[in-house]
């Protein structure tokens, strides 16, 4: 059966692991373990090594941005049990100068993971064994997939016919980046109405 | 003898230090037929040993992902295709099955039954290539010509079903766009009685063919504790006798009701993982039938109407809300609730998953897309350690990659 009742495994993470997670919970029938940052080899390691566990398969490490916390990325692991036929979700939250352990040591398949984190995010990995970028161009500059990083990138490539090799210049858009917003201003006025509420009461306490 | 001796040696300090027991570097790629796309491998010779392999991806990097962060959910949809582009359908699913799990959504049972239907042609889609690309990289040139014209046929399948041969957009949140004209569901039917006896044709010139099992047998096996490490799923675990399957252990759509097998290998090589792929495809036919047969009890809509779907054309001649509805659901789109899923397929490669972060708005904050070719082809190094440079080609092809889903 599938998906099966996670309550007790829910449970003995909960008693095994007690000092590297935060919290556990169960939405979307999924399980969602939120740990700490620098016990994540410990806890993963027990994951993939308890007998009720056996997540012995790592299907994704990725990450979030959320620029306005103040701890501004997760970085999400994905682990499967197939022998019993279960899924957990890990995350952990990491400020921006923090790192965060590798896996490699206990799933070989974290290395490219943890190298595309690293090239969208920045995050560093530490004791990864060779953190090079991976999806980007050769010598590129940023991390595409923060928040702060524009869509439109910086540099754009073309082939020069006088120079005869490919150059990179920055990018000159013919027009302004247009960002379409349909949203309903129905539906988005309640963050616009509590913020001019809180203003108009600070002024009042001015 | 010992002169031939002498002279050896007083050839060998003749040549610059660095120079005597150097490896060869060659660059595979980025633009080499065996690639399969745009892979740049670098190879590390002894002789014509492979002693490493580094592939360099990202050559065909299109920044899917942060594109998508900036579009709508419906907008999202058709950059699917373009991830593995020889089974395009397959890869909406995930997408869909990511949305209709976060918004609660029950699909009609129609469209449930034209989802399946429509994957499985596009696990054949996927396997046709793959097996006659593989024959072709080892040598055989017929196969290809034999698979692609049934491809056209599939193809064809799939433009009476949605107008485009490639790029479908046709699975949508909460069921399928249109539905199928009773014609094309028996076209389809007729075809699932032709095409065996095109899965014989290039069983015939294939699977027993002496130079196709040199190149194949023994090549690039992959144990199952190897399985586990490099995070394999699909063929590639199952070449190696794990039958792992998504569409089996945790069932999607209506295939827990599908009668049908899971082929599974015994030695893991690219052999093996050739002969699954053939037995798949006919159990994809035999699902392809049974799917038919189910269709013609199950009539009703495709699409669950409500707010993440349009109303229906008639509806919209006689309502005006339904007319609101349509172009609020085009322009801004629909809102999904806020949470994060992960929703995973079978797709023909393996286990294809979307994690789909929400913040209730109508565009999603942040979209990974799992694709297996990444972690298939990141155990390269692994696989290709040991062997010749000539079977490079051959792990490649056995490996399944597409750049379209790898490099995103």
């Amino acid at each position: 059966m599938y998906p099966k009742d996670l309550t007790h495994l829910c449970e003995i993470v909960q008693k095994e692991q007690n000092d590297s997670i935060e919290y556990v919970e169960i939405k979307h029938e999924e399980l969602v373990i939120t740990g700490l940052a620098t016990r994540i080899p410990d806890l993963v390691g027990f994951l993939k090594k308890n007998s009720e566990c056996q997540f012995t398969t790592l299907v994704d490490i990725t990450a979030v941005d959320y620029p306005g916390r103040e701890k501004r990325f997760d970085v999400v692991y994905h682990l499967l049990s197939m022998n019993l036929n279960q899924r957990v979700r890990v995350k952990v939250y990491l400020a921006e100068d923090e790192m965060v352990p590798t896996l490699v040591n206990l799933f070989p398949s974290a290395n490219w993971f943890e190298r595309e984190v690293f090239d969208m995010y920045g995050i560093p990995f530490a004791g990864h064994p060779d953190l090079r970028r991976i999806l980007t161009d050769y010598g590129f500059k940023g991390h595409p997939l923060r928040k702060d990083f524009p869509l439109t990138g910086f540099n754009e490539v073309r082939y020069d016919e006088v120079q005869k090799k490919v150059i990179y210049e920055p990018v000159e858009l013919v027009q302004e980046f247009r960002d379409f917003d349909f949203e309903s201003p129905w539906e988005g006025m309640g963050e616009v109405i509590q913020k001019a509420t809180t203003e108009s009461s600070g002024e009042e306490g001015k | 003898m010992q002169e031939d001796k002498f002279l050896r040696e007083e050839k060998l300090t003749e040549l610059p230090a660095d120079n005597q027991v150097r490896n060869f570097n060659i660059n595979f790629g980025p633009q080499h037929p065996a690639a399969h796309g745009v892979l740049r491998l670098v190879l590390e010779l002894d002789g014509e040993v492979v002693t490493r392999c580094d592939p360099h991806i990202g050559l065909l990097h299109r920044g899917t992902e942060k594109l998508m962060e900036s579009r709508t959910y419906l907008q999202n949809l058709p950059y699917f295709d373009r991830l593995d582009y020889v089974a395009p359908m397959n890869q909406e699913h995930a997408w869909c099955l990511a949305i209709e799990k976060l918004t609660g959504t029950e699909i009609p049972r129609r469209a449930s039954l034209i989802r399946v239907l429509y994957s499985e042609i596009g696990r054949i889609l996927n396997h046709l290539l793959n097996v006659t690309t593989q024959a072709m990289d080892v040598g055989a040139l017929t196969p290809p010509l034999w698979g692609f014209e049934e491809r056209e046929k599939l193809m064809v399948f799939y433009e009476r079903a949605c107008g485009a041969r490639l790029h479908s957009a046709y699975f949508r949140p909460g069921g399928v766009h249109r539905d199928l004209p009773p014609e094309l569901i028996a076209d389809i039917y007729q075809w699932s009685e032709e095409f065996p006896q095109k899965i014989n044709d290039i069983d015939e010139l294939l699977t027993e063919n002496r130079i196709f099992k040199q190149r194949n047998v023994d090549i690039a096996i992959v144990s199952q504790a190897e399985a586990l490490d490099w995070g394999f799923s699909g063929v590639m675990v199952r070449g190696s006798g794990m039958a792992w399957d998504l569409r089996r252990s945790q069932p999607y759509e209506c295939y827990d009701e599908l009668d049908f097998l899971i082929p599974v290998g015994k030695n893991g090589d690219c052999y093996d993982r050739y002969l699954c792929r053939m037995k798949e495809m006919e159990e994809s036919i035999k699902i392809i039938r049974q799917v038919i047969e189910k269709l013609e009890h199950a009539d009703g809509d495709v699409l669950t109407r409500g707010k993440i779907s349009p109303p229906t054309r008639s509806e919209m001649k006689q309502s005006m809300e339904a007319l609101i509805h349509h172009f609020k659901l085009y322009t801004e789109g629909f809102h999904v609730p806020e949470g994060e899923v992960y929703a995973a397929v079978e797709a023909p490669k393996g286990e294809f998953g979307v994690y789909l972060v929400s913040d209730g708005s109508n565009r999603p904050y942040r979209a990974k897309i799992r694709a297996p070719g990444f972690l298939h082809l990141q155990a390269m190094d692994q696989l290709c350690k040991g062997h010749l440079l000539a079977d490079v080609s051959a792990v490649i092809g056995s490996l399944d990659v597409v750049f379209g889903e790898i490099d995103r």
